[in-house]
């Protein structure tokens, strides 16, 4: 367990004072201007050094990535654009940083423009964070005041500016283009890629777009020291991590643990078991709901982390453990998700406009075991069709989770199947 | 203000009707100082949220000429955004839009007993209003509070940790306009787990206070 010396987020639940006095006494915006004085180099290569993979979802590593901007400055400005559209069903972590602990934000936000050579960071954070917003905004109020922000940044020589922008209520919007596309007003439609951001971004500019929590946990990580980051967590998946638990649990809770913390630890010490106990597992989706599932044999002993995950043929995604017990039917836990995904598609590909609402209609069927064996594997196979011929990886988060269904519980739904067809025949 | 595409086949927005506040119209300025003065268009989103607040929580065609004046773009432009996005409505709907999140974490913490519960109390189904137009009852997507599920979403507010009985509380406030705190109604400390975290209990978070940036060595010269 996370000794809480470790802890980045000393405020995760706003126990203590979320605004700039209290951030300050936690020890935010300590040393900030010596983090800028390093240099562009020094700060990638240290960032690189950490091995800090983005906490958005795909983990991706987050120096790199900041290296794809341009090394020389030309006419056209850099962004820094902070993804705080929060909206993969099961995650709840990043509306904690905002409403308790939005300096770290702002900050990890400052360190990274300065890295990529960004005069101006936008946070785009989703419509219905109303009060989150509210927060945010009196943050970044505060830290424009205290010359935290804004010209000449913490007395380092750097300028850079930081807007809020609140988005209206659409889960595509968290895919970094489409995220692009509404901030510039527009519907938000993933674009084609290539050009990636880093090439032709925020109106038509190299740009980079960050989850929240990656960006806020970078300041710490010099501070502390990027082998204090190292000596946590399983090789090549380092440092801590929050990790949001709900469902049938005891206690759901968000809680910040060290990365590769075994799933059931998690479960049984942070979020007070499941409910009806450990015996009464179905399934756990471990990183939100465009991960496939994990079955109660798997979950026995694995780790969270974005390998071994991936290893299972699921993901780590955005380490939002969604528990499923006995008591739910699981046909149905994956109905709901295909609404959704039916629900928040764009309309841009056919696959997918198409695909998400077909198999959400056969889903459906199946709840209420009005459909034919055969369709299962038509099933699988359209989702097949869906995966990979999509411009965002939306039509793949759609096709996942029903792929994981079929493949760990493919017997309950023949049994749900073949039961109705006998009681039909005995009609 | 000269309307801009009177020269064009676009019918002529509608803008007579409907101006923003002076308070909201000095926000709006603000919206659009955050953005490159010639990407006004990025203010869009923002601005029709202001005008559907000015309009009484939806967006007439009316409201969103008014916009795309503003953000100097033409109508189309604002009425594709507003069908687009699900925060934004494009019909009256009641003073208090009641949204029960019916997504798979809410949905096994009993988001449906939330609906039925509602359905009761207020008389009407999903999708409808209350003949007085006091409440708006919909069902929506995942809205990112899944710790605190199930959870529903009345205007900016959210209302968490519910069951029937609680549910029932919170309408009976709204409908008589009695104060009421949202968040959790359970009591609960944001999303720490329920009876109080059980980590940076006897903490002392000054501990954290930094005098020098850690040292750091390169991997290749280690």
């Amino acid at each position: 367990m996370l000794a809480d010396k470790d802890r980045i987020f000393t405020n995760l639940y706003g126990q203590l004072d979320p605004m700039l006095q209290g951030a300050r006494e936690r020890g935010v915006w300590d040393c900030t201007g010596d983090m800028i004085a390093l240099g562009r180099d020094e700060l990638l290569t240290r960032v690189k050094a950490s091995n800090l993979r983005g906490r958005g979802g795909a983990g991706f590593p987050t120096g790199l990535k900041w290296s794809f901007m341009p090394k020389e400055s030309s006419a056209k400005p850099h962004y820094l654009v902070v993804n705080a559209d929060e909206s993969e069903p099961g995650t709840c972590k990043d509306r904690e940083i905002m409403r308790n602990d939005p300096h770290r934000l702002l900050e990890g936000m400052l360190v990274a423009g300065y890295a990529m050579g960004a005069n101006t960071g936008y946070i785009y954070i989703r419509g219905e964070f109303f009060s989150e917003a509210s927060n945010v905004q009196k943050a970044i109020d505060e830290a424009y005041k205290a010359g935290l922000i804004g010209k000449n940044a913490c007395k380092s020589g750097w300028d850079f500016d930081i807007h809020l922008h609140r988005g209206a209520g659409a889960y595509i919007c968290g895919e970094e283009t489409a995220l692009l596309e509404s901030l510039e007003g527009k519907k938000g439609q993933p674009r084609l890629k290539p050009p990636f951001p880093a090439a032709c971004g925020l109106y038509g500019c190299p740009t980079t777009v960050n989850n929240v929590e990656t960006v806020a946990v970078v300041p710490e990580i010099l501070r502390r020291g990027v082998d204090w980051w190292l000596n946590l967590g399983l090789p090549n998946n380092h440092g801590t991590k929050i990790f949001s638990i709900s469902g049938h649990v005891n206690k759901p809770c968000n809680v910040e643990e060290e990365m590769g913390i075994p799933l059931k630890a998690l479960i049984e010490k942070h979020a007070g078991g499941v409910v009806g106990g450990w015996g009464n597992l179905q399934a756990i989706i471990p990183g939100g709901s465009s991960v496939p599932c994990l079955t109660p044999d798997v979950c026995d002993d694995v780790t969270m982390d974005f390998d071994t995950l991936r290893g299972l043929q699921s993901g780590l995604g955005t380490a939002a453990v969604i528990v499923i017990n006995k008591d739910a039917d699981m046909i149905e836990a994956i109905e709901r998700l295909a609404h959704f995904y039916m629900h928040e598609r764009c309309g841009q590909c056919t696959p997918c406009r198409e695909g998400t609402g077909w198999m959400y209609r056969v889903l459906k069927r199946m709840v209420r075991g009005d459909a034919e064996v055969g369709e299962i594997d038509m099933l699988h196979d359209v989702s097949k069709q869906i995966e990979g011929h999509t411009i965002c990886a939306l039509g793949d988060a759609a096709a996942w989770p029903i792929q994981g269904l079929i493949r760990n519980f493919r017997p309950l739904i023949e049994e749900r199947l073949s039961t109705d067809e006998l009681k039909v025949a005995a009609e | 203000m000269t309307p801009r595409f009177q020269t064009t086949s676009h019918p002529r927005p509608e803008t007579a009707n409907f101006s923003l506040s002076a308070d909201r119209m000095a926000q709006a300025k603000r919206i659009l100082a955050r953005y490159p003065k010639d990407r006004k268009a990025s203010g869009i989103l923002p601005i029709l949220d202001l005008a559907q607040r000015e309009n009484g929580g939806w967006l007439s065609k009316e409201a969103q000429d008014f916009v795309a004046e503003l953000c100097e773009v033409a109508p189309i432009r604002v009425y594709e955004v507003a069908s687009f996005y699900t925060m934004f409505y494009t019909e009256p709907v009641g003073e208090h839009v009641v949204q029960i999140c019916r997504t798979t974490t809410c949905w096994l913490n009993g988001s449906d007993e939330l609906t039925n519960c509602a359905k009761q109390k207020l008389g009407i189904n999903l999708g409808e209003s209350t003949p007085d137009g006091k409440f708006t009852l919909i069902e929506v997507e995942c809205l990112g509070a899944c710790a605190n599920a199930p959870m529903v979403q009345v205007n900016d507010d959210y209302y968490e940790d519910l069951n029937s009985e609680r549910f029932e509380l919170v309408l009976e406030a709204l409908e008589s306009g009695k104060s009421l705190e949202a968040g959790s109604q359970s009591n609960r400390l944001s999303s720490a787990p329920d009876g109080g975290p059980a980590t940076l209990v006897d903490y002392d978070a000054t501990n954290n206070k930094t005098q020098k940036l850690a040292a750091f060595t390169p991997p290749e010269a280690k």
